[in-house]
């Protein structure tokens, strides 16, 4: 298939699509990554990037909204600057992860896959993110933070917000 | 950065270059770096093999197949192309290891990932990463990309004529997809749901064609297995299961990390030695010895070596090597609960034994730990829990109702206190002293 000619990715992501397609036996193995890397740049999964990866894989629209749907990370549905991800599972249960997620809720004043109104930060519990033995454990977007305390997460997410400007 | 906990029982081999900079190719070059592969290449396909047989390598995923073995299966001759898939879709809770090796020593998954190809005639290598480890990945594509301008990738490699490509990939989030045949659904842009076998990987993989996949550390432990030669590495562990292997303690001990010890340590000395004990001067009550999936082991059962062969007489399994120790103030109902909650979560959904399974099970479970529940139900949790043994297309059933059933043996007790509206006794004193204070 032929190069896009017009794409709704920056320059320098569309360069990479164009050279993941043809780097496996089918195209079609390049779907998950370019899912991954497209929410990245865009936020999340909206139908113009679904028509989109659909068109450069070759295969229908609904074919993509198939595999996205299985994938915990893919959403279509915009999350927040710093998605705050909790993990609860059990070796964080085991060393405060429960207490931590409630401490969160409190504090951003959303509940599970919630957005702050002033678009900041949205909170997920999420299952094992392997940094079991250093729980409690969370990532913020794909930032790792461990042996967390509710203390040092009050101080971790006063940070981001600094970063963010509000 | 995740890094490596010391002891002085720590046998520092697939960690070996862990700290030193070994992400650097020419770090990794100093340190012995593709040396191994220079050696494979030398000793060709079936002394490739041999070697591996002789270290008594058993995989490091989970099931603990001899990987020697496994290799020997993929047949010399295919009209297909044949492939090597690295898993790193690290995935099983209390199992932190592999995203040390990424970390630490990227180079050692390349090279053992080439001469596992080696051995097979196989001339491309993927290596898949969870998509939660998104900078392993900014890792991997780099140290894909040195090895290529140095030429151990590509066309010719160390001018033996031999072609070798490898390219980094990543997941979006899915615990089945640690499944073999999930994780090559996965990689051919599907959604992850296992395939029926036989035919097996290792005749009908990716793509159709022949494929070895491993573990990210078993294929991280062959160039140390190159290195210090077969035999010297089998004698570093027990019969049957040699070598060391990269231990995750968690839970509640003084010292949880990332541990390398041979194989067959023993696993009380691993938790109140290694591990400093548990925090305190409470009592142990209970520990799951390799990973959420593997049945949970009483205080007097943990005088035993972790081998494959001596943690499965004890009733366990060595599974993925993440030990998670639980003190007395643990409500088994509520562990249990949330290892379910886990299984159902990620159950696939493909099998009805499995999506339907742990789907009551976490019902039951919730209603029970609540205090709603009735004498019945402790013995149809396990009856559920049986009734999914062995009748799923992949293990994620079997990974589920095994810890379940050992939950309910071992603490049934536990079970019943929680029965005809008492509930959980462990949150009521909590509540209760929230009320006091």
């Amino acid at each position: 298939m032929a190069t896009e000619t017009t794409t709704i990715f920056s320059p320098e992501l569309a360069a990479r699509f164009d050279k993941l397609v043809t780097q496996y036996p089918v195209r079609r193995s390049a779907l998950i990554p370019m899912l991954l890397y497209a929410q990245d740049e865009v936020g999340y999964l909206s139908p113009a990037v679904i028509a989109e990866v659909a068109a450069r894989v070759g295969i229908q629209e609904n074919d993509v909204q198939s595999v996205l749907s299985y994938y915990s990370l893919l959403r279509t549905k915009p999350a927040g600057k710093f998605n705050v991800q909790v993990c609860t599972n059990i070796c964080c249960m085991l060393r405060g992860g429960n207490e931590l997620f409630e401490h969160c809720k409190k504090r951003l004043g959303v509940g599970n896959k919630g957005v702050t109104t002033d678009g900041v930060f949205s909170l997920e519990e999420v299952e094992c993110i392997g940094a079991c033995s250093w729980a409690p454990a969370i990532q913020v977007n794909y930032d790792f933070h461990e042996n967390l305390t509710p203390e040092s997460m009050d101080s971790l997410l006063d940070d981001y917000r600094a970063k963010a400007g509000k | 950065m995740a890094y490596l906990t010391t002891h002085p029982d720590v046998v520092p081999l697939v960690s070996y270059r862990f700290g030193k900079g070994a992400t650097s190719i020419d770090k990794y070059l100093e340190l012995d770096g593709y040396k191994s592969l220079q050696k494979a290449i030398a000793m060709g396909p079936d002394a490739i093999i041999a070697e591996m047989k002789a270290s008594g390598l058993r995989g490091r995923g989970g099931a603990g197949f001899p990987t020697g073995l496994k290799w020997s299966f993929v047949p010399k001759q295919s009209a297909k192309p044949k492939y090597v898939l690295v898993n790193g879709d690290e995935s099983e809770p209390a199992t932190c290891k592999d995203r040390l090796i990424f970390e630490h020593d990227p180079h050692s998954v390349i090279e053992g990932t080439i001469i596992a190809g080696l051995s097979v005639g196989a001339k491309m290598g993927f290596i898949y990463l969870r998509g939660e480890y998104r900078y392993l990945l900014k890792i991997m594509e780099k140290a894909i990309d040195d090895a290529y301008a140095k030429g151990f990738l590509g066309k010719n490699i160390f001018g033996s004529g031999i072609d070798f490509d490898a390219i980094s990939h990543t997941g979006a989030g899915a615990y089945e997809v640690g499944e073999e045949s999930a994780l090559m659904e996965s990689l051919e842009g599907k959604r992850g749901i296992p395939r029926i076998r036989p035919p097996f990987p290792a005749v009908v993989g990716l793509y159709g064609g022949p494929t070895i996949i491993n573990n990210a550390e078993t294929l991280a432990t062959v160039p140390h297995i190159f290195r210090i030669g077969g035999a010297e590495y089998a004698k570093l562990g027990t019969e049957r299961n040699g070598g060391t292997r990269l231990f995750c303690l968690s839970g509640h001990v003084e010292k949880p990390g990332v541990y390398e010890l041979p194989m067959g340590y023993n696993l009380k000395k691993m938790i109140y030695d290694v591990g400093g004990g548990i925090p305190g001067g409470r009592q142990l009550k209970a520990v799951v010895p390799g990973g959420s999936s593997t049945p949970v082991l009483l205080p007097e059962e943990i005088d035993i070596g972790m081998d494959f062969d001596q943690v499965g007489k004890a009733g366990s399994m060595l599974g993925s090597g993440g030990v998670v120790v639980l003190d007395e103030t643990v409500c088994m109902v509520e562990f249990a609960l949330r290892t379910m909650k886990f299984y159902q979560h990620e159950s696939c959904g493909w099998c009805i034994p499995c999506r339907e399974g742990t789907d009551w099970l976490k019902k039951s479970l919730t209603r029970l730990h609540a205090g709603g529940g009735v004498d019945k139900d402790i013995d149809n949790i396990k009856y559920l829990a049986e009734n999914m043994l062995g009748r799923t297309f992949c293990p994620l059933g079997d990974a589920a109702a095994m810890p379940t059933i050992a939950f309910v043996q071992k603490f049934r007790k536990e079970f019943e206190d929680h029965l005809d509206g008492k509930g959980c006794p462990y949150h009521h004193s909590l509540e209760h002293e929230a009320v006091l204070a």
